[in-house]
């Protein structure tokens, strides 16, 4: 028998076992990934508006949210600064060791933040290494503010990095080398060359930065130490109304982090359709 | 520029744009500060325990059963990973359907959405009187504070590794080998196992492996639906921060240790993976 052209039995054949696939992937996609989303709005909501103001408006969930605020607005700038850096610094030149640099910072990636947290109690614990001086100096970083934004930095290490390399790498320095022979002085190279060339992927990890940012639960529930109404950020404070069995109280907090996940979400779309 | 000049630049060539003491600088302040420091210091507290205490803490009972749990959890959610994933990478990439493009953008709503949040989500979802545990319970199967749970909250936060690992190569796979194989009147499935898996199989492994890894070290999604009973249902870093409110600082260090081990193993042979997932592809085209 001779082997049919392709196309000839296919349509009949193949109308069956695409939209089967496309039917199971849409439902599996429903019940694992957007209903869960969607419950949070629902259940948030569920007892009306105004108990919803009330919960989110909450002396404890409102202090949580300004400190989750305050721990991004700290975190963004220094994690920009860093992720510019350690991009420039693996595209722009060639150095013993530069492999190993981009595998280190990549590490926070593969690292529980449960553990990020252990090594900094570790660190700056009672019975930690530079705990004791820090005591004796009467410095404060863990169950503290300074705490709460060294893991955070932590667990967004390579956030930023991650988006402006390629796009860095890709684009060559050609450009940078030309404002150079022509006299640029090394800032303005940077403001008037890399930066407008990088400013999507830097705003794009920056959102990412932040959202992972304001989100972290594991890292920070181990050095904040968890005290209501001070070092409670809003994730942490979503865990502390649903063991109070507060769940609508839970699901109105996390309704602000939902928001900052769906920003993420559009954001990541609208750079793809920018790219595609 | 003088002649004299050039050979001193040419030399130089690589190091013409400037910034590099800056950048460096910056990058090993934050590094060393944030990540290696404290790192430095769970290893040498590891050190400090030394291997006979180290070997028993690491094999007490509950210590091994939280690590089991983890795993055979871990185990269960990539599984789902895997075979979810692959279909949602397949479906992105082969069909034309309405929703397509919102389809592929709600695959990274497990990575956008805080892990607290969707714990939070999936234990209410999944509680005996939620929408999906009301409708499990009948069947006898109970998800909340069981293995199941867990595997829930691990699958759920790490979805997207497998089908972000395979949707690029199978998007440049070359048709020719396809089209070779349906002109010799291959089946449709047989096409699938032959030709097309073998050249996914690399990336799909690297999203494999990141999945389990992710899974391994998932925390905030966990501890809301696990009910986390000691020897049941406590995965090992909550027992390592259990051991931390106890100011049991060595059993905390020789969990985390290990499960630093662990990650960085994955690392590791995802890392080759990936390299070796390159070649392929470079081969190929």
């Amino acid at each position: 028998m001779q082997a049919p052209p392709p196309g000839a039995l296919a349509p009949r054949a193949s109308q069956f076992v695409p939209r089967l696939l496309i039917g199971v992937a849409l439902a599996l996609t429903a019940i694992f990934v957007v209903v869960p989303m969607a419950y949070i709005f629902h259940r948030a909501f569920a007892e009306g508006w105004r108990l919803f103001a009330a919960n989110v408006l909450e002396p404890n969930t409102l202090h949580a949210i300004g400190l989750t605020a305050l721990v991004a607005v700290l975190v963004l700038p220094v994690n920009i600064a860093f992720g510019i850096a350690s991009a420039w610094l693996i595209a722009r030149f060639t150095f013993p060791g530069r492999k190993l640099l981009l595998t280190l910072i990549e590490i926070p990636f593969s690292i529980s933040p449960i553990i990020a947290g252990i090594c900094y109690l570790l660190l700056y614990g009672r019975q930690g290494l530079i705990g004791p001086w820090l005591i004796a100096h009467d410095m404060q970083i863990l169950f503290a503010l300074p705490g709460i934004v060294m893991v955070t930095l932590f667990v967004t290490a390579p956030f930023v990095m991650r988006e402006v390399l390629p796009l860095m790498q890709a684009q060559g320095s050609e450009q940078e080398q030309a404002a150079l022979t022509l006299g640029a002085s090394g800032w303005q190279v940077f403001r008037r060359v890399t930066l407008p060339n990088i400013r999507w992927a830097l705003l794009y990890g920056a959102v990412l930065c932040g959202a992972r940012a304001v989100g972290e639960f594991g890292g920070v529930s181990v050095v904040s130490g968890n005290i209501r109404g001070q070092t409670n950020t809003l994730p942490l404070q979503i865990e502390l109304l649903f063991n109070d069995l507060n769940v609508t109280g839970a699901f109105a907090a996390a309704t602000m982090l939902t928001l900052i996940a769906l920003v993420v979400l559009v954001m990541k779309t609208l750079m793809e359709m920018r790219r595609g | 520029m003088t002649p004299v000049n050039a050979p001193a630049s040419t030399r130089r060539s690589k190091r013409v744009l400037p910034g590099f003491g800056l950048t460096m600088g910056m990058t090993l302040t934050y590094l060393g500060v944030i990540v290696l420091l404290p790192v430095i210091a769970l290893v040498l507290k590891g050190a400090e325990i030394g291997p006979a205490r180290f070997f028993a803490i690491a094999t007490a009972p509950r210590t091994m059963a939280a690590l089991q749990l983890t795993l055979t959890a871990a185990a269960m959610a990539t599984v789902f990973n895997a075979v979810y994933g692959l279909l949602m990478a397949w479906v992105l990439v082969r069909y034309d359907f309405p929703g397509k493009r919102l389809l592929d953008a709600m695959v990274d709503i497990p990575f956008a959405l805080p892990t607290a949040v969707a714990g939070l989500a999936l234990s209410a979802l999944f509680a005996t009187n939620g929408w999906y545990g009301a409708l499990l319970e009948p069947l006898g199967i109970k998800v909340v504070f069981t293995i199941w749970g867990v595997a829930v909250a691990m699958s759920f936060t790490s979805i997207p590794f497998v089908i972000r690992a395979v949707q690029p190569v199978l998007e440049d796979l070359d048709p020719q080998y396809e089209q070779a194989a349906v002109t010799l009147g291959a089946h449709p499935f047989t096409i699938f196992c032959r030709v097309i898996f073998p050249a996914i199989l690399p990336a799909f492994l690297v999203g494999v492996t990141l999945s389990f890894a992710r899974s391994l070290g998932e925390f905030g999604a966990v501890v809301f639906i696990a009910g986390n009973l000691p020897m049941e249902t406590e995965i090992a870093s909550l027992l390592a921060v259990i051991r931390l409110e106890e100011y049991d600082y060595n059993g905390a260090s020789v969990i985390a240790l290990m499960l630093l081990l662990i990650a960085l193993l994955l690392l590791a042979v995802s890392n080759l993976m990936q390299a070796q997932a390159l070649r392929y592809k470079g081969g190929g085209s």
